[in-house]
């Protein structure tokens, strides 16, 4: 029985920590955003250096064999960071790979996705749940437009999500066409990408996409749990430094409940995190439910954290140039992106038997 | 991250298992359930065998009724979930086991020891907490009942209130003060006190459910002897703050949340919202899912502050925030349960007994409960005091820097 992390998954922490601390202290990650581009070559550089692209792929196809779990650990680190990087769609592009039976595709594809030679994307829509998605398969052309694509305008490889809730690999290029859209957050541009009698690969039917979709549930939970503890972590800071009435306000007994009631959505939470992505590496009968679940709770913790933080903060938490709401733009991505808490929650009912 | 036990540890779990199975049958010649004296005198039987064996009262030396164990995280777990299943009696439970005994292990006399721990394991003495007093709540080292030695006897007057099952205890451990004239905390002293005795009235304390789960006791110039004390005079609150390692110490569980799911959701199907049964109704299943968040982070959490203790590893803020998150998962429960109640709540629950049937108004007693739950053993904005200090590491409350 253990369930703690390890000396070797704290490390690894540790290192995409500092390494994300050194590609991409703050300066740098304004300098990025304000290029309204979510790919810096430096940050993607530096993630691959330490293996995150193949944390949890295939060691016979490049990758270290490891876990969903170890995935969710780098992703938590970057929720943490906030490090401008197209990853979650690499990551689930890697697991579709992964999963798939199709060898040649995963000969073909999986070294570069695990090196980030290759960089991968996530396209599902219209709707977020495999069962709504609405590109259609013809021959060996899939057709659709997809809102909402991370990292597409450096992607090589689109996995689509295709009516009926299966996968299919898109190289890019021929029949694929790229808009960027505003987005909310600037740390992960979204666009709208059409394809129009795009050669596809298949990767597997709606089983596949199922499991997909749930990782990047799970993946979406640690981001926020990174996100939500940067909030509080910034906010302690804070309290512990700004004076006001000739004291510091982490003097105050009503910033200091207001702290604890914080700490108290964030820490807790971890380990839900730790069991929704442990549960799909063991193949679990409850993986998909808890996935549900971590997505919901971790999105609505993130969102209440980022709003007590800025309230913790006072007039500098809102503010443009404090980076506090950065991460407030972060949380309203992964309580959206593949859906909001309301539409999991009632998944899980529906799972339950309720 | 794995959640089996290993085989070394399913082993032990057999061996649990098989002693359980031959053990704990407490049935009559005619194979009916035990009742009254007979069940109680089982029992007891039964627990000296589970001590025998090392299962019971693991960190309680031999020669005071324990059975001396090494401490050891994964069998205390295993213990617990063998016999729960086996729906056979553990340790008894109370304030004289969970608080009294670590205390007096630590801190009490030989002849102390001798002559309270074992009854005391044996569910002989009942002992009440004599604590908080009516102007001494959060603020506990303000206590004023009094005590004074003369002629070889402490005499103590004042009063100690929200003493749990007060009415069926026998002794009481109290925080009395002896040196009025020393600094708040050193002024207090542990003693030790025999109930039963003319200068004590103990009078039930009715709360607001209309049960009365608690007492007030009055002190008129009760008597102890001199050395029914633990530690020294002024002592007293370093004693109280013992805190053994114990094999369960400060791991948070999500039992309690975990059953209160479970009836929530048993109650949604049977109630009626808007001409529906309530579980299909929207807002219900949202509540009932969201709630099921905030109750498998706890669950999971607990795994985790049970895999670190095992491994001999502190928690860190986690185990501070135990209390709280309890406390706010009652609150939320109590929220959702009048909600499917709806009407029923305008009817006042009967008192449980023997006979007595209950309809959903039933509910009232955990929608008040947990009231109480947030207040007992440290109110919650006691919690966020500490967690936000100990946890966060900010400063202590500017009220409180001289404390």
């Amino acid at each position: 029985m253990k369930f703690h992390l390890s000396e070797e998954q704290e490390l690894i922490q540790d290192s995409i920590r500092r390494t994300l601390e050194d590609a991409c202290p703050p300066e740098r990650r304004r300098a990025i955003i304000a290029t309204d581009d979510d790919f810096d070559p430096v940050v993607w550089q530096a993630l691959m250096e330490l293996g995150v692209g193949g944390l949890s792929l295939p060691t016979e196809h490049g990758g270290s064999g490891l876990g969903l779990l170890d995935a969710a650990l780098a992703m938590e680190i970057v929720g943490y960071q906030g490090s401008p990087a197209p990853l979650l769609g690499h990551l689930l592009a890697g697991l579709a790979l992964a999963g798939s039976d199709n060898e040649a595709a995963k000969a073909k594809y999986l070294p570069g996705l695990a090196d980030g030679s290759l960089i991968g994307a996530f396209a599902v829509g219209d709707g977020w749940e495999p069962a709504s998605w609405t590109p259609t398969v013809s021959g060996n052309m899939v057709s659709g437009v997809v809102r909402f694509v991370g990292g597409a305008a450096r992607a090589g490889l689109f996995v689509v999500g295709i009516q009926g809730g299966g996968l299919v690999a898109v190289e890019s290029g021929e029949g694929v066409s790229i808009a960027s859209v505003a987005t909310s957050d600037p740390t992960r541009p979204l666009s709208t990408v059409t394809f129009a009698n795009a050669p596809c690969t298949p990767l597997g039917d709606a089983d596949l996409g199922q499991k997909v979709f749930d990782a990047g549930l799970v993946l979406l939970a640690a981001d926020a749990l990174g996100g939500a503890q940067r909030c509080l972590d910034l906010s302690v800071d804070y309290a512990k430094t700004r004076e006001q009435f000739g004291v510091i306000i982490g003097q105050f007994q009503a910033v200091k409940h207001q702290l604890a009631n914080m700490a108290l959505e964030v820490e807790p939470a971890r380990a839900l995190v730790w069991y929704a992505a442990y549960a799909a590496d063991a193949g679990l009968p409850d993986s998909s439910r808890v996935a549900a679940q971590a997505k919901a709770h971790l999105a609505d913790r993130f969102t209440s954290v980022t709003r007590a933080a800025v309230q913790a903060h006072g007039g500098i938490g809102y503010t443009w140039e404090y980076d506090l709401q950065l991460w407030f733009r972060r949380a309203l991505f992964d309580r959206a992106y593949l859906g909001a808490p309301s539409l999991h929650r009632e998944r899980a009912a529906v799972m339950a038997g309720w | 991250m794995d959640l089996s036990y290993g085989v070394e540890n399913e082993s032990f779990r057999a061996e649990v298992k098989a002693f359980l199975k031959e053990a704990w049958k407490p049935l009559d010649d005619q194979g009916g359930v035990l009742k009254g004296p007979a069940l109680k005198a089982f029992i007891k039987g039964f627990r000296h065998q589970a001590v025998e064996r090392g299962y019971l009262y693991r960190g309680i030396p031999k020669r005071y009724g324990g059975s001396e164990q090494a401490a050891d995280v994964m069998k205390a777990q295993i213990i617990r979930e063998a016999f729960a299943a086996a729906r056979a009696p553990m340790e008894v439970s109370g304030n004289g086991i969970n608080m009294l005994v670590p205390t007096l292990l630590d801190r009490g006399e030989e002849w102390q020891r001798e002559m309270f721990v074992r009854p005391t394991v044996e569910g002989e003495f009942n002992w009440a907490q004599g604590y908080s007093e009516p102007g001494s709540g959060s603020d506990l080292a303000s206590v004023r009942t009094r005590a004074e030695l003369i002629n070889g006897e402490w005499v103590i007057n004042g009063s100690k209130i929200w003493t749990s099952q007060g009415d069926r205890c026998q002794y009481m451990f109290a925080l009395v003060r002896t040196e009025p004239e020393a600094a708040k905390h050193a002024g207090i002293s542990y003693l030790l006190i025999d109930l039963r005795q003319p200068g004590v009235t103990i009078r039930p304390l009715r709360q607001m459910t209309g049960e009365a789960g608690f007492s007030e006791i009055f002190f008129d110039n009760a008597k102890t002897p001199a050395d029914w004390i633990v530690g020294r005079p002024g002592e007293g609150w370093q004693v109280s703050r013992t805190t053994l390692k114990h094999e369960r110490a400060s791991i948070g569980s999500a039992d309690r949340g975990v059953e209160l799911l479970g009836k929530l959701v048993e109650l949604a199907r049977k109630a009626q919202r808007f001409g529906r049964p309530a579980i299909e109704d929207r807002e219900i299943r949202q509540d009932l899912a969201a709630f099921e968040g905030w109750v498998l982070a706890q669950k999971y959490t607990a795994y985790r502050q049970f895999s670190l203790a095992a491994d001999g590893k502190e928690a860190g803020i986690v185990g501070l925030l135990n209390k709280l998150y309890t406390t706010d998962i009652g609150h939320e429960a109590a929220r959702i349960a009048q909600e499917l109640i709806a009407d029923e709540a305008l009817l006042m629950p009967a008192i449980p007994g023997p006979g007595v049937r209950r309809g959903d108004e039933k509910w009232l007693d955990q929608v008040m409960g947990s009231l109480g739950v947030a207040i007992a053993g440290g109110a919650s904005n006691i919690q966020r005091n500490i967690i936000s200090e100990r946890g966060l590491g900010l400063p202590r409350d500017l009220a409180l820097q001289g404390e």
